[in-house]
């Protein structure tokens, strides 16, 4: 396929807006703009395969139909998303009975799927596709002195690793570099964030969360850098519940990488998302305005 | 007080068990464990589970049925896919843990009003029904149907916050055409199994 279509998932349009917000226009910026996937289902995510598998395939397909009609491939920023359309594009191209069965379903609600689609983060295309040297040239105002603890989670870099390591992987600390931050080195950058377990049993989420925070204090860092909306939701919303908690000041700003890198493109802040963050920001502004110093 | 046997006589196990879950997806090499301990070490859930997941994979193959689908454990595992990359027999822990709660739900054994199968449930119905999920509807229907009032009330602030911040929506999101998304359904569920 040539080119990429944009899947937002449900994340991208309400609780993760400004990652949506910092995404498109940074792609824009190294020439290679998005167009939304017309009409997109929700992927479900981890619910629905632990529902029924069969389904959760099937609505997988669907979009992949509908991206397959369009020539192109999807990028898709959540690392859920595109796990779980991973997932599904391996099982329905897989040739199994099952997958066979599917894919005539497909085929009868009339998108038919032939299996033609690759599902990539928008990660792994900036550091992969575009590259480091290009980023590195568009760079008009570097976050000097910014320390970053760049933080995968899970399902971007697990089970299928094809661009980097399951356990320690490197990419987003190598572009958090080129655009002139200084990650920091971040021992729980795969720990696991309690995904939707936040949700449903809170002890458990706060002390997930607590133990990635601490860790970002302890190794110097002045905010988390995500990728993945849920991961950045249950860092972020938690904060004040885990310092009453665990009475210990590990508080700070979580944000997107895309955010940090509209700001190193030198576009203007106000369009980057930044008004959405629930923690304070100014004395983050105020060390960038500073050059890294406080 | 009443004494009772802790083991289990063999012709109390469940003999089908295993070759049951080896017919689900991800899950056909599943007797290949030799419980080594490495996907429980690895667990960042393990602390908080009743079996660790080494035993719930011996549970599976020595035909613990009721013990093993009534665990709290498979609700708990995140899908983080720590123990599935990190398994030396290449068992897909994670996939085995997603087929544990499928049988879980069929069977109607999972622990009541216990959250987390809630949320999975009611997540489908919302993407089958619209193609899309919306949050707060989400987290309306899992107090509802997990009986947490107290729950719901403790999430106003955060509610608020967001709303605020632009990142929670009234609004019931759906896609257009929900007329394929439906034919896509009906045929799925038309000649499964």
């Amino acid at each position: 396929m040539n080119g990429y279509v944009y899947f937002p998932g449900c994340s991208l349009k309400v609780s993760a807006k400004h990652y949506e917000e910092s995404i498109l226009p940074v792609f824009r910026e190294v020439g290679l703009p998005l167009a939304e996937l017309e009409d997109w289902n929700c992927c479900g995510a981890t619910a629905y395969s632990s529902v029924d598998d069969t389904m959760a395939s099937a609505i997988c397909g669907r979009n992949l139909s509908l991206a397959e009609k369009t020539g192109k491939d999807i990028i898709a920023p959540c690392a859920g998303c595109y796990l779980t359309l991973k997932k599904s594009n391996k099982f329905l191209t897989g040739g199994l009975p099952k997958a066979e069965k599917i894919l005539n379903d497909l085929r009868t609600a009339g998108c038919e799927y032939q299996g033609n689609v690759k599902v990539k983060h928008p990660l792994e295309v900036l550091t992969k596709e575009i590259g480091l040297e290009k980023i590195r040239e568009r760079v008009t105002r570097k976050l000097s002195g910014i320390k970053v603890a760049c933080y995968y989670g899970c399902q971007l870099v697990r089970p299928y690793t094809e661009f980097d390591d399951p356990d320690y992987p490197m990419s987003l600390d190598h572009l958090m570099e080129t655009i002139g931050a200084q990650p920091v080195d971040f021992s729980a950058k795969t720990r696991c964030c309690g995904g939707s377990l936040t949700s449903t049993i809170e002890n458990v989420g706060l002390r997930l969360n607590y133990i990635l925070l601490r860790e970002a204090k302890k190794k110097g860092a002045d905010l988390i850098v995500t990728i993945c909306p849920l991961c950045q939701f249950n860092l972020e919303v938690l904060q004040d519940k885990i310092v009453r908690t665990y009475k210990q000041d590990v508080k700070m700003p979580i944000l997107y990488f895309s955010q940090l890198m509209g700001l190193a493109f030198g576009l203007a802040k106000e369009d980057l998302g930044f008004s959405r963050s629930i923690i304070p920001l100014k004395p983050f502004w105020a060390k960038l305005e500073n050059g890294g110093k406080r | 007080m009443d004494i009772q046997k802790k083991v289990k006589y063999e012709e109390e196990l469940d003999r089908h068990f295993l070759e049951e879950i080896k017919d689900m997806s991800g899950c056909e090499e599943i007797d290949r464990c030799i419980q080594c301990g490495t996907c429980s070490s690895s667990c960042p859930m393990s602390i908080y589970m009743d079996y660790p997941p080494r035993k719930i994979i011996a549970m599976v193959k020595n035909g613990f049925r009721e013990e093993a689908l009534k665990s709290f454990t498979i609700w708990l595992c995140p899908s983080c896919y720590t123990c599935q990359v990190r398994c030396p027999a290449k068992i897909k822990i994670t996939d085995v843990m997603y087929a544990l709660k499928r049988k879980a739900i069929e069977g109607k054994v999972y622990p009541s009003r216990f959250a987390i199968p809630v949320l999975d449930k009611e997540m489908s119905k919302l993407i089958a029904a619209n193609g899309r999920s919306s949050d707060l509807w989400l987290i309306l229907n899992l107090y509802l149907k997990s009986w947490n009032p107290m729950g719901l009330l403790k999430m106003a602030p955060l509610g608020l916050k967001l709303i605020k911040t632009g990142r929670m929506s009234l609004k019931k999101d759906a896609i257009k055409n929900k007329k394929q998304l439906r034919t896509l359904l009906k045929a799925v569920k038309e000649g499964a199994r």
